[in-house]
């Protein structure tokens, strides 16, 4: 970013992102799928290269200058998705290895010592299986009870029904910021609004809405929050669990192991402080240093000019395939961001992938883990076009023409 | 987009598109002596294979019944057409034939004539993630014709 005013534009961005500069097929390459893995820019890459080349040692363990720097760069990336998501302090912060995770450290460690038989899981009808399978199973283990809210045609969770659903026994609520199949983005902050005047912690699967939205975690008042690296341009096997500090505190260590005690002894452990008691074992350092990196190059567009641009995108991208014969849309709620699902005549979704891959078009096809939601719409799985800001108009270009293509094919 | 057209047509052949599109032998078969499941759990691809197979042990009748992709569903409904008339033996060995066939980067051996529009197939030898479409129909005759209780998956 140089002094002077420069209007920066996606072709800007894009050319920050090594991957997208190549071929498929004899094709430019148009990736639309980064709602299941996005790209890395050149900075998070050399980020961890850099680390992997200059400073590896292991984290909080040794006097050694490289080990001393290993940890500066750790500690120092969560800082940095502190700073990110506007936590109180970076004991909140605790680095897993995805929202998969996160979700089943909250599962295990605050809701299955607390469940009683009887007690109620609720979440909603448009979860990734990661927030529906984690909860299946401590209520399986604790004989809790996992109650459902319902989704309308639009794939909108229902907000009245949600509510209505709320009682005495729901001892958590689980829902996603934006769902990862429908583009959904749910009503989050009225949820969490009428749980805390009823004392019902909330756990945030962010996993689609970090990526794409100035997320505060303070703002909205969640007790958990959790999201991926990968999602958000940083390196797979990394991820976070933000939770209200009290909360944590309060909750048993998840997995035992180096680096999350203060004392062992065949007698008694002593657990370490927050945010390490949840940090068992060796961490994903170089992971987590490139997810610091992502931070800081999503700190330099800005996530309100990020959410803004594909916001306008997104508007556009529904539009044009709006027009496309034989399209019939899946997700058209009213609030929606990055995302869109559909079906093209009779065509397999899978055909049509394939097809869409032979002319360099990326898209992710099937059920996006999210079965219940394809049974909803009665459907065995959809095509999911979903955007970054790294898209462009053009990329909507290409995934028309690629479908008229397509519709040809199969004429 | 000149260059990608005939790659295309070559695993989305004539034959696979008309096969896909009207599937022969569809439905249930009444009187089946053999039946299985074939699931791709990752695709959501589901067939169910029946055979009546006659007192000699040849395979009177044949049908199918599912939903998946086009290969998929073209792959089960060459099948149906390719073993009835077969001695159960034959069309196990011809299950073998096929999963070699679109599994493996040996030459194209030569196909009897009651196989030759198997040959419609080939063209998913290049597509690595879809191969299990075009072989769950086979595995799942295999399962029928071997009285397997577990439904047949190419995961």
């Amino acid at each position: 970013m140089g002094a002077t005013a420069k209007t920066v534009t996606a072709t800007d961005w894009r050319a920050d992102f090594p991957a997208l500069d190549q071929s498929v097929h004899g094709q430019p390459l148009v990736y639309l799928d980064s709602a299941a893995s996005a790209q890395q820019p050149a900075a998070v890459i050399d980020a961890v290269a850099s680390y992997q080349r200059e400073d590896h040692a292991n984290v909080h363990r040794g006097v050694h200058t490289l080990s001393h720097r290993a940890t500066e760069a750790y500690e120092g990336a969560r800082d940095k998705v502190r700073d990110f998501i506007n936590a109180k302090s970076r004991s909140e912060i605790v680095l897993t290895s995805g929202t998969t995770e996160s979700i089943n450290l909250v599962a295990q460690s605050f809701c299955r010592p607390r469940l009683q038989p009887g007690d109620k899981i609720l979440i909603t009808h448009l979860e990734h299986h990661a927030n529906i399978v984690p909860w299946q199973l401590v209520c399986e283990q604790t004989g809790a009870e996992l109650v459902v809210a319902p989704i309308n045609e639009r794939g909108e969770v229902e907000l009245d029904s949600l509510l209505g659903l709320i009682d005495d026994r729901v001892f958590l609520i689980g829902m996603a910021h934006i769902s990862n199949a429908l583009g959904t983005v749910c009503p989050v902050e009225k949820v969490i609004e009428h749980a805390r005047q009823r004392g019902i912690p909330v756990l945030i699967d962010g996993a689609q809405g970090v990526p794409h939205l100035d997320v505060d975690v303070q703002a909205l008042d969640c007790d958990f929050y959790a999201f991926s690296g990968h999602k958000m341009f940083g390196p797979t096997g990394t991820g976070v669990l933000y939770g209200r500090e009290a909360i944590l505190d309060a909750m048993p260590p998840w997995q035992g192991g180096g680096d999350m005690i203060l004392e062992v002894s065949f007698d008694k452990t002593i657990y370490n402080e927050l945010p390490y008691k949840f940090e068992a074992g060796t961490p994903n350092i170089s992971g987590v240093v490139g997810l610091g990196a992502a931070v800081d190059y999503l700190q330099s567009i800005g996530m309100q000019t990020i959410a803004r641009y594909e916001q306008k995108l997104h508007d556009h991208m529904v539009a044009r395939l709006s027009n496309v014969d034989g399209m019939r849309l899946i997700g058209q709620a009213r609030r929606k961001a990055s995302v869109q699902s559909f079906l093209l005549d009779d065509i397999h979704s899978h055909d049509l992938g394939t097809i869409l891959d032979h002319q360099g078009v990326a898209i992710r096809t099937g059920h996006h883990c999210a079965m219940p939601v394809m049974q909803y719409f009665g459907v065995s799985g959809t095509c999911r076009a979903s955007l970054a800001f790294y898209n462009t108009h053009d990329d909507i270009d290409r995934l028309v023409a690629a479908l008229d293509k397509a519709r040809e094919l199969f004429a | 987009m000149s260059d990608a057209a005939p790659d295309m047509q070559d695993l989305y052949r004539e034959l696979v598109i008309d096969h896909s599109r009207n599937p022969r032998h569809f439905g249930r078969l009444e009187d089946a002596t053999h039946t299985a499941d074939g699931i791709n759990p990752l695709c959501g691809d589901k067939l169910r294979l029946y055979f009546r197979v006659d007192a000699s042990g040849t395979i009177e009748s044949s049908s199918f019944e599912g939903s998946g992709c086009a290969i998929s569903i073209a792959s089960a409904s060459l099948l149906t057409e390719a073993v009835t008339g077969l001695e159960v033996d034959d069309a196990k060995s011809c299950s073998a034939t096929i999963s070699t066939r679109l599994t493996t980067a040996a030459p194209y051996a030569n196909l009897d004539a009651h196989l030759e529009n198997l040959k419609a197939l080939d063209g998913v030898r290049a597509y690595p993630s879809r191969v299990k479409c075009a072989t769950l129909a086979w595995h799942a005759l295999q399962a029928a014709l071997t009285n397997d209780t577990q439904p047949a998956t190419t995961e």
